[in-house]
């Protein structure tokens, strides 16, 4: 039996790496691809907030002003059994305080997330989603994440409600419906 | 005010009736008295364009590595450049992107032509093994992060006897195929999950990650990189290289003198002593072991690819997906009085169950076959390793191993040889 010499092996390797190039060239591709969650799909388990390579979680609660109903009793800010309806941390739903209320005009406040602070646990958008517009959601902050090869979050959601997006459109932001139309 | 809240209470009394958390948009946008606009929502654009500078870091690093090996044999200039590696693509860069890595993309682009591979992850794959074909294994030696954290700590790195050190040299080639068979799969990245030390690099990671890499970083004291040696799936591929690289780190820069000093220099066991005078075995004797391996080899590829078959049942419990599927049917059959998160969300969900046990019945076939194939190549692995061991080298000099060796340059320095232009200054040094 001959052994393997130098130049058998560079062979084999040049004509894989060939077959390799050639598969490369022959299929379809899509592009770089960042991941995203699904708003419609999440279902605020809070694993976001955990299971992110990153601490704190690249992913963060971000505000659809256009949809938001700008509650006084709002349901993503104020604990469910919150005695009253101000800025006092015991009334205050979010764990880490990064939703700012600003009083807008009789009866309107206007919700904003502080994306330093926020943590991305989705407590928030449990709450908007159940007695609000769900104007509250979770998306992937795209500066932050690091973008790994399988997001560690992705594989753990219990929702599948992570997916992989193009680079150039990577958000799946809410807006207003149309007309009668259900929101998107 | 009162509008608002009396719609709250109305959608609660709503939601409670009909027990749903579907509905959403109950309130209309208020139309503001004062000229208020609302914000825009902050949504960054992704950055993914730093990552040319990696593969210019990577191939310079390799080049520099190479030269410091071959031509320099300087142990120092590669300890230090391991650290610069350790600092850059370890801590800067949050050991993300890592060639070790950059093998379950490639095989991911394989397996799924959609997947995407970015170029940079390519060159990542590509360029060690390129230099490994060529150089020896320079990258193990102080490119790798992971390689490189180790090889600092490695201050008391005790030999593992050689018998032991041949059955866990073993491991790495059953990591590699399992994690080929998990991202073939789809079943994840098994390699980036159980990365032992990317949790320092990040300076976070769950509790028992970074009590593994604890384990790791304190057996390295005393057994010279653990990971590299008895694990990393990737060094199988550039021992592979290795093997036929055009140049090789040699021990001695000139004529080997055969004084034994560079025998106890590798904390890697990666030096072949010369062969003793004389057969260690009758010839007839080996003729007949290596004839009897040879004629054991396809029971042995055989056996193995019967067990890999056996255990692709229980290897599909790398899929989260069979998970799911088991968890809910211990569920139904009342085992499990409460739901987890993920079966929580399956019941909520338009999946069907059937829908589930389809998938998972699919998921189970390509385990089943994909773990036979598992099983034959580690069969085919052990009997080139045995085959391996029963074959008498001549071999008249220390050399080494080109398939083990990391390249580190510990033995440079223990080389009289190399010392020699020295020796009329070193008065203590025996003639």
């Amino acid at each position: 039996m001959k052994p393997l010499d130098r130049r058998d092996f560079l062979r084999a390797a040049a004509v894989a790496a060939g077959a390799g190039l050639g598969w490369r060239a022959a299929s379809p591709k899509p592009g770089a691809m960042v991941w995203q969650i699904d708003p419609q799909t999440c279902v605020q388990c809070g694993r976001c907030a955990t299971n992110c390579v990153l601490n704190p979680s690249a992913v963060k609660c971000v505000h659809s002003f256009q949809i938001c109903g700008y509650c006084d009793l709002c349901g993503g800010y104020l604990q469910p059994g919150a005695k009253t309806r101000d800025t006092g941390a015991e009334s205050q739903l979010c764990p880490v305080s990064a939703i700012t209320r600003t009083f807008v005009e009789d009866p309107y406040f206007e919700y904003t997330i502080d994306e330093d602070r926020c943590v991305g646990c989705g407590k928030c958008v449990k709450g908007c989603a159940l007695f609000g517009n769900g104007s509250l959601y979770l998306q992937v902050q795209q500066d932050l994440c690091v973008h790994c090869n399988e997001c560690a979050i992705a594989r753990d959601c219990p929702a599948d409600a992570f997916r992989q997006v193009p680079a150039e459109d990577p958000y799946l932001l809410k807006t207003r419906p149309a007309e009668g139309g259900p929101p998107v | 005010m009162m509008r608002c809240v009396r719609l709250v209470a109305a959608s609660s009394v709503f939601l409670i009736l009909t027990g749903t958390a579907a509905a959403e948009f109950r309130f209309p946008m208020p139309e503001f008295a004062s000229d208020y606009q609302p914000p825009q929502v902050h949504a960054p654009m992704p950055d993914l364009d730093n990552s040319a500078l990696d593969v210019a870091v990577l191939a310079g690093a390799l080049a520099v590595a190479a030269w410091l090996t071959l031509k320099a044999r300087s142990r120092r200039g590669l300890f230090l450049l391991a650290m610069f590696s350790l600092i850059y693509f370890g801590f800067w860069r949050k050991g993300c992107v890592c060639a070790v890595g950059s093998l379950q993309n490639t095989v991911a682009a394989v397996a799924d032509p959609t997947f995407e591979v970015p170029l940079v992850v390519l060159a990542f794959f590509v360029l060690p093994l390129a230099f490994a074909l060529f150089f020896g294994r320079v990258f193990c030696a102080s490119v790798c992060p992971l390689g490189a954290i180790q090889e600092m700590v490695a201050v008391r790195p005790a030999h593992v006897p050689k018998p032991i050190e041949q059955v866990l040299a073993l491991i790495p080639y059953l990591y590699l195929g399992l994690a080929v068979l998990s991202v073939a799969t789809g079943a994840g990245f098994l390699i980036c999950r159980y990365d032992p030390f990317v949790g320092f690099f990040r300076q976070g990671a769950s509790f028992n990650m970074l009590v593994l890499g604890g384990v790791f970083l304190i057996a390295g004291v005393f057994i010279g990189r653990p990971y590299c040696r008895f694990f990393c799936p990737y060094g199988v591929l550039l021992g592979w290289m290795s093997r036929f690289a055009k140049w090789h780190a040699s021990i001695t820069p000139g004529e080997c003198v055969q004084c034994r000093l560079c025998e106890e220099a590798c904390p890697y066991g990666a030096i072949h002593a010369p062969s003793t005078v004389g057969p260690p075995v009758e010839r007839r004797q080996g003729v007949r072991r290596l004839a009897a391996l040879l004629l054991a080899t396809p029971l042995i590829v055989g056996s193995s690819a019967w067990a890999g078959a056996m255990t692709g049942e229980m290897l599909a419990r790398l899929h989260p997906t069979v998970n799911l599927a088991e968890r809910f049917t211990q569920e139904e059959r009342g085992v499990f009085q409460d739901m987890t998160l993920d079966t929580e969300a399956f019941r909520s969900s338009k999946k069907s169950v059937p829908q589930l046990y389809a998938e998972v019945d699919e998921i189970r076939r390509q385990f089943r076959r994909g773990s036979a194939w598992l099983g034959a190549f580690f069969g085919i692995v052990v009997s080139a390793k045995l085959l391996g061991l029963s074959v008498v080298r001549r071999r008249g000099n220390y050399e080494p191993d080109r398939q083990a060796c990391l390249s580190c340059g510990r033995c440079f320095a223990y080389c009289p040889v190399e010392a020699e232009p020295k020796a009329s200054t070193r008065s203590d040094l025996p003639s």
